[in-house]
C-alpha cells in the first residue's frame, strides 16, 4: 500500500451517505448481537473537494439490541485524543441514546468496510462530525417513525431520549430495545427526510464528555499493544540496523543461545537503502519464552556489520552545512512583489537563523505488536495509528491477500505520528511465519529512540526588511530539511509542497514583498511526522522573528500581529507558490484562510491572559500564533524568574477556534497536554547522529517534561462559533516554543535560535 | 531457575523465574497481570511502578529475588472494586489521555498519600517527577492526587 501523509490527504465527508441495514454476516462478525437486533451500516461516499474519485468510504455501524444495549463502532485509533469517545458520542446524541449505557466496540482495520481509518493529521473530528450525525439521525428517524405508527400519533410529537422513544402529550415511552424487530422490517427513510438536530438540543456535543476507557485505564484493565497474550507466545527482542541502510554479514549467537529461556535466532531481512516508511530495518530476532530472556539473549548477540553509506553520519556536521546553505538562492517556492528591490530601499535588515534538532515521539508505550501467522491467515493485535497501512504491509511481507490478514488495534499508548508506520507490526508478523507461533515483538526504550522516524532536522533564515519609516516591506524565509518523502525516494532533496504547507509558505501576514526558498538536504535517518510535523520549526522562526520585528518597529507584538494580518479577508496563497497549497487535504474554498477568525483568537488570548499588565521585574509574557490543521491557535506564555535565574512557566493561555468544540474536556486536554508536548520540545529534547548511530538511549539522555518543570496553569480559551469543525490534536504544538522564548527574551534579554535551549 | 513465592496483592504467587529477572517481567510475562506497564527499563519513567511493603518501586529494575517476602501490591490490587480514591478522582478529573502511564502515576501517587496524607504542591512534584507521561497529563495528576487526599 502507498504511504499515505496526514498532510496530503483530499477529502471531504459530502452529504452523499448512503445507508443499509446490514447483513447477518455483519451481525455476527460484530458479535454484540447474539440474538435478534437492528444493525445499521452507514456507506459514508466522499470524494475529493474537486471532484476527484472517490477516494474512501467509511462504514459506521450502529446496532441497537433487544435489550436496549446500543452498541456503536469506533473505527478510528485511540492514541489519548478521546476519539474513541468523541466520535461515538456525536452518534449517541443525535440518536438519543442513554450515554452511559452504549457499548463502543473497536472496530478492525478493514479499509472496505471502515474506509480510512488512518488517526493523522489531526481530521477525525473535521470528517466525521457531519457522517456520525447523519448516522445517529438515521437511526433516530426510524425508531420515531416505528413508534409512531404503533401509536398511531404524528411522528413530529414523538421524541429520543435516553434510549427510548417518548410521546409528548402523553405517558406513551417505548424502549429502543423493544422497537428493533419493527426496525428490521422498515424501509430505511430517504436521504431528504433525515432532519439533523438543532445544536441547541445536544447533550454531549458542545459539553465536557469523560473519556470511555478512564475506569478501565485507571484500574489496569485497559489493553495496549503489549498486553494481549496468546498460548504458546514467544516474545522477540531485535537487534536492528545501528545505522540506517546497515545490513548484517554474519551473526554469533552463541552467547545467546546459553540463555535460559532463549529458543531460537532469526534474521529479518530489512529494506536496506532507501529504508521507506513501511519497512522495518535488517535486524536479528532473539525468540524467547518470556521478554526478559529476550532482552538478555539480544544483549548477547555478536553482529558483524557492513554499515553501509551512512556510517560516517554526523547530524551536528550536517545542520552547520544546512545553516550555510541558506545564505545562499534557493529554490523560490513562494515570491510576492520584489525583494530585491525593498532590500535596496532599507532602512534596516534583521537577519537571522534558527536551528531545530531531531525529535523523538519517545511514545510511552515503545511498539509492540503480536502477529500468529497460521494457515495462510495472520491475526494481528498492533496499536497502529493506521490500521490498513498495517494490515496492507503485513500481506505483502508475508505474500499473502490483504483479506487473509486480521488486524486488531488495541489503544495505542501514545502516537502523536509514530505508531503510523507499519515497521513494528511488519516484524511481529514475518517472525511468527518464520518461527511458526504467535510472537509479540517488543521494542525498548532504546529501540524507539534509536529506530524512529524522526522529526527532521532544520535550519531557517529569515531576512526582515524595514524601510524609513519601520514598516515591515519584505520577508525572506529559507527553509532547509530532510524531507519525509526522502525515506523512500533519496532524490525527493526539497522539501514536498505539503511539508511547506505547513506554517512556511501560507506566511498570512501582509507584507508587500515576500520570497520563500528551499535547500538541497539529504535524509541520512528515517524521517517522519510528528504531533504537528514541520510546523514545529517553521511556527518557532516565524513567530520568534515576528516578535524581532514588533520591538523594531517599536511595537506592541500582538497590535502588530493584528495589524500585519491586514484587512478581514479570506487568504489564498495558491497564486504566489510554485507549487500546490495543500491546506491540510481541504479546498480553501470550503476551509479558507480567515484572518478575522485569527485576529479573533490573538484579541481574545491577550484580554485571558491580561496582556500588557505589568509583571514586574521577574514575570514576563510572551505571544504566538499560528493556524494549524485548520484550526486557529494563539498562545501567551507567562514565565517566572526566580532569584537563581531559574525559569518557569506557571501560566499558559491558549485561545482556540476550532469551529465547533464537540467535545469540549478533550478539546482542553490536548492543549493542556500539547503545551507539555512543546515544552519538551522546547526545553530538553534532542537527537543527534554520530558516526550514522543516534546518541540517546532512554529518558536520561532524551529529556521530556517532568512534572516539576512542567507548565502549572493551562487555560484554554474557546471561541464560541457554529463553524465546521476542525481538529485539535496537534495545533496545540506550534505556537507553545516560540511564545516561551519570547517570554524567555524579556526576562533575561536573550532571544533563542536554536532549541532547545535550557530555562 | 529458581522458584519465588510472592505476595502479590495479597497472594500467595509461586513462579519459576532466572533470580535476575525484573518483578516486571514476572508480573506481566509469568502472571499475565498486564496492568502494570513497560516503558524504559531503567527505572527513568515510572510506567511499571508498583508498592513493595508500601513503598513506590520501579519493577523493571527489581530483581525478583530481592522481593523475598515483603508485599507487593500492583494496580489491580489497589482497591478491590476499582474504587480506591486515587482511582475515583482520576476518573473524575478525567486524568488519562493514551492512559499508557497511568498506572504507574497512580500507584506512585499511593505510595505518597501512605506517607503524606496531605501533600503539598511541591511535594507532590518531587514526589511524581520520576513518572513521565508523553501526554502531558500533568496538571490533573496533581489536580487528582489532591482531590484524593481529601478523600481519603
Amino acid at each position: 500500500m502507498r504511504p499515505t501523509f496526514p498532510f496530503f490527504k483530499v477529502k471531504e465527508a459530502e452529504d452523499r451517505s448512503k445507508v443499509f441495514k446490514a447483513s447477518r454476516r455483519d451481525f455476527l462478525k460484530l458479535g454484540t448481537l447474539a440474538t435478534g437486533g437492528f444493525l445499521l451500516g452507514v456507506n459514508f461516499q466522499c470524494s475529493g473537494p474537486k471532484g476527484k474519485d472517490l477516494i474512501f468510504a467509511p462504514n459506521a455501524y450502529l446496532s441497537i439490541d433487544a435489550d436496549n444495549l446500543v452498541t456503536i463502532i469506533a473505527h478510528r485509533s485511540e492514541m489519548g485524543t478521546g476519539i474513541r469517545t468523541s466520535l461515538p458520542m456525536i452518534i449517541a446524541d443525535e440518536l438519543g441514546a442513554d450515554w452511559s449505557k452504549v457499548k463502543i466496540v473497536q472496530a478492525e482495520g478493514d479499509e472496505e468496510k471502515y474506509g480510512d481509518q488512518n488517526t493523522d493529521g489531526s481530521y477525525s473530528v473535521r470528517m466525521f462530525y457531519e457522517p456520525m450525525r447523519r448516522a445517529g439521525a438515521i437511526a433516530r428517524q426510524m425508531l420515531l417513525m416505528s413508534a409512531s405508527q404503533k401509536w398511531k400519533v404524528p411522528l413530529d410529537e414523538c421524541i429520543t431520549e435516553n434510549s427510548v422513544v417518548r410521546h409528548i402529550g402523553s405517558d406513551k415511552s417505548i424502549s429502543f430495545g423493544e422497537l428493533v424487530d419493527d426496525l428490521q422490517k422498515m424501509e430505511l427513510p430517504r436521504s431528504e427526510d433525515i432532519q439533523l438536530k438543532a445544536f441547541s438540543d445536544y447533550k454531549l456535543i458542545g459539553k465536557d464528555v469523560p473519556i470511555y476507557d478512564g475506569k478501565d485505564i485507571a484500574t489496569g484493565k485497559a489493553i495496549f499493544g503489549a498486553d494481549v497474550d496468546l498460548d504458546n507466545m514467544k516474545i522477540a527482542v531485535v537487534k536492528r540496523a545501528p545505522v540506517v541502510g546497515a545490513k548484517v554479514i554474519s551473526i554469533n549467537d552463541s552467547a545467546t543461545l546459553d540463555i535460559p529461556g532463549v529458543e531460537g535466532v532469526v534474521k529479518i531481512q530489512g529494506a536496506g537503502l532507501p529504508a521507506g516508511l513501511d519497512k522495518p530495518l535488517e535486524g536479528v530476532a532473539v525468540i524467547a519464552t518470556n521478554t526478559w530472556a529476550a532482552i538478555k539473549g539480544r544483549d548477547a548477540l555478536l553482529i558483524e556489520w557492513d554499515l553501509g553509506e551512512n556510517k560516517d553520519y554526523d547530524s551536528e556536521a550536517q545542520l552547520a552545512d544546512m545553516v550555510k546553505s541558506t545564505s545562499n538562492p534557493g529554490k523560490v517556492r513562494r515570491k510576492r512583489g520584489d525583494l530585491e528591490a525593498a532590500i535596496k530601499n532599507a532602512s534596516r535588515t534583521i537577519e537571522r537563523t534558527y536551528e531545530l534538532p531531531f525529535y523523538a515521539h519517545a511514545t510511552l508505550e515503545p511498539p509492540a505488536a503480536i502477529a500468529h501467522f497460521h494457515d495462510g491467515r495472520c491475526e494481528v493485535w498492533a496499536p497502529t495509528q493506521h490500521p490498513q497501512w498495517a494490515r496492507g504491509s503485513v500481506a505483502a511481507a508475508l505474500e499473502i491477500e490483504v483479506e487473509n490478514v486480521t488486524m486488531n488495534v488495541t489503544l495505542l499508548g501514545g502516537g502523536f505520528g509514530r505508531k503510523s508506520k507499519p515497521d513494528f507490526v511488519v516484524e511481529a508478523a514475518i517472525l511468527s511465519k518464520e518461527v511458526n507461533a504467535p510472537v509479540r515483538v517488543q521494542w525498548t526504550r532504546d529501540d524507539d529512540l534509536h529506530h524512529d522516524f524522526y522529526h527532521a532536522i532544520s535550519a531557517q533564515r529569515i531576512k526582515a526588511v524595514l524601510d524609513e519609516s519601520r514598516n515591515l516591506t519584505a520577508w525572506n524565509h529559507h527553509t532547509v530539511f530532510p524531507a519525509i518523502g526522502a525515506t523512500s525516494n533519496p532524490a525527493e532533496v526539497h522539501p514536498s509542497d505539503g511539508e511547506l504547507g505547513l506554517g512556511c509558505v501560507d506566511f498570512p501576514f501582509d507584507v508587500p514583498n515576500i520570497q520563500i526558498e528551499t535547500h538541497e538536504s539529504k535524509a541520512h535517518t528515517r524521517i517522519g511526522w510528528l504531533r504537528s510535523v514541520s510546523n514545529i520549526h517553521h511556527s518557532y522562526a516565524i513567530n520568534c522573528m515576528m516578535d524581532e520585528v514588533a520591538e523594531a518597529k517599536r511595537v506592541d507584538p500582538i497590535n502588530h500581529a493584528i495589524e500585519m494580518l491586514g484587512e478581514d479577508r479570506n487568504l489564498s496563497f495558491k497564486e504566489e507558490l510554485d507549487g500546490d497549497f495543500s491546506n491540510y487535504g481541504e479546498s480553501i474554498e470550503e476551509y479558507p484562510w480567515e484572518t478575522a477568525r485569527m485576529k479573533k483568537v490573538i484579541q481574545r488570548v491577550a484580554k485571558e491572559a491580561g496582556w500588557g499588565q505589568n509583571l514586574g521585574g521577574n514575570r514576563a509574557m510572551g505571544f504566538a500564533c499560528q493556524k494549524s490543521f485548520l484550526t486557529y491557535v494563539a498562545c501567551i506564555v507567562i514565565a517566572e524568574k526566580d532569584s537563581d535565574g531559574k525559569i518557569k512557566v506557571t501560566d499558559v493561555h491558549y485561545a482556540v477556534d476550532c469551529g465547533i468544540a464537540v467535545n469540549t474536556d478533550r478539546i482542553r486536554s490536548q492543549f493542556e497536554g500539547g503545551a507539555q508536548f512543546a515544552h519538551g520540545l522546547a526545553t530538553s529534547s534532542k537527537i543527534t547522529f554520530k558516526d550514522g548511530e543516534v546518541q540517546q538511549h532512554n529518558f536520561d539522555t532524551y529529556q521530556i517534561t517532568r512534572m516539576p518543570q512542567a507548565p502549572k496553569n493551562i487555560h484554554v480559551h474557546m471561541v464560541e462559533s457554529m463553524e465546521k469543525p476542525t481538529g485539535v490534536g496537534e495545533p496545540p504544538v506550534p505556537p507553545y516554543a516560540p511564545a516561551l522564548a519570547n517570554a524567555v527574551y524579556k526576562l533575561t534579554g536573550k532571544r533563542h535560535y536554536k532549541l532547545p535551549f535550557s530555562i | 531457575m529458581e522458584n519465588f513465592n510472592l505476595n502479590i496483592n495479597g497472594q500467595n504467587m509461586e513462579v519459576s523465574a532466572e533470580e535476575d529477572m525484573p518483578l516486571l517481567w514476572v508480573i506481566r510475562d509469568l502472571l499475565s497481570m498486564k496492568g502494570t506497564k513497560f516503558g524504559c527499563g531503567q527505572a527513568l519513567c515510572g510506567a511499571c511502578t508498583v508498592l513493595i511493603d508500601g513503598e513506590a518501586m520501579r519493577s523493571c529494575s527489581l530483581p525478583v529475588s530481592a522481593v523475598g517476602d515483603q508485599k507487593i501490591t500492583t494496580i489491580e490490587g489497589l482497591s478491590e472494586n476499582g474504587d480506591h480514591p486515587l482511582q475515583q478522582a482520576w476518573v473524575s478529573h478525567v486524568v488519562p489521555q493514551c492512559g499508557y502511564c497511568q498506572t504507574g502515576q497512580i500507584m506512585n501517587a499511593a505510595a505518597l498519600l501512605g506517607r503524606n496524607p496531605n501533600p503539598s504542591d511541591a511535594e507532590i512534584e518531587s514526589a511524581m517527577a520520576g513518572n513521565l507521561c508523553r501526554c502531558g497529563t500533568y496538571n490533573r495528576i496533581k489536580a487528582a492526587i489532591k482531590t484524593a487526599a481529601s478523600n481519603l
